[in-house]
């Protein structure tokens, strides 16, 4: 297993880029996420964007909405593979805290994002 | 209450469906027309994570969706029919005895063999002529993708 984990992000439209592009900016960091639309395309056509994201590594993929087709799409592409976590809700504080934190296996990164995720929505 | 809406969309049970739609027309039930979904249990867990509680999915073939159509537009609560495919709601409406329904293709995405005839419509030839043939049997055919955008003719998209 590769030390580094992939995150892959799949929301719906531009959301994803502008996500990755943001992260990229506050960390320096690059090439740790890899962004996908689901624009103009069905559910197959989204599912090959994932699994062409993933790349046959393990990943946390990151979903924008609880449901919708970027889930369902990330679901039935890969709900039988190993190796995979997928996060839904996400927000750039968790992506930020994934990459800083880029190793260690997907179910443990995942847990990880959802914790920062969470602890990043509050009413100051 | 007939149906409200009769919807082509390969993404099938979505946010345009569910937020979009469902919310402007108060819709209380879904049938999703489609053999592979309504064959596969998990796949119907996947779509009724989509829907908000209020609204009740009922996950059919060709077959059940036409014994049934009497039915569900006999139902007093909104409700909206989807099909993945434009061939499929074809077979549903052929022969209907009822009132013809007006169809809105909402989402048809590109496929080879597929033509792009507005950003969210991409269409064969043989899809088109089906759905001419639809209108030929009186069915109102058009395209809009949220209630919010006007609908295009089908005599546009070619």
């Amino acid at each position: 297993m590769s030390d580094t984990l992939r995150g892959v992000v799949v929301c719906h439209g531009e959301l994803a880029g502008a996500l990755v592009d943001a992260v990229e900016r506050i960390t320096g960091l690059r090439g740790l996420l890899v962004p996908v639309s689901n624009a103009d395309c069905d559910r197959g056509g989204l599912e090959e964007r994932i699994s062409a994201a993933i790349g046959g590594q393990p990943a946390v993929v990151f979903v924008d909405m609880p449901s919708g087709s970027c889930l369902i799409a990330a679901l039935h592409r890969l709900r039988d593979q190993n190796g995979i976590r997928i996060v839904t809700g996400v927000n750039l504080a968790m992506l930020v805290d994934f990459v800083f934190h880029p190793g260690g296996v997907p179910a443990e990164a995942a847990d990880r994002a959802v914790s920062a995720g969470e602890r990043a929505i509050r009413i100051p | 209450m007939p149906i409200q809406l009769y919807r082509i969309d390969d993404r099938l049970i979505h946010g345009q469906v569910v937020l979009g739609w469902g919310r402007s027309l108060g819709a209380r039930f879904i049938v999703l027309v489609d053999e592979e979904v309504a064959a596969s249990g998990w796949e119907q867990d996947l779509y009724r994570m989509a829907l908000p509680p209020e609204i009740e999915p009922y996950f059919v073939g060709v077959v059940e969706a036409r014994s049934r159509l009497a039915a569900w537009a006999a139902d007093p609560r909104p409700g909206i029919l989807l099909t993945g495919r434009v061939e499929t709601m074809a077979a549903l409406l052929a022969g209907n005895g009822g009132p013809m329904p007006s169809v809105n293709l909402g989402g048809i995405h590109h496929r080879p063999g597929r033509i792009e005839r507005l950003p969210y419509i991409y269409l064969t030839d043989d899809e088109l002529r089906a759905l001419k043939a639809l209108r030929a049997g009186g069915v109102d055919v058009t395209a809009q993708d949220v209630p919010t955008t006007a609908p295009v003719a089908l005599d546009t998209l070619g």
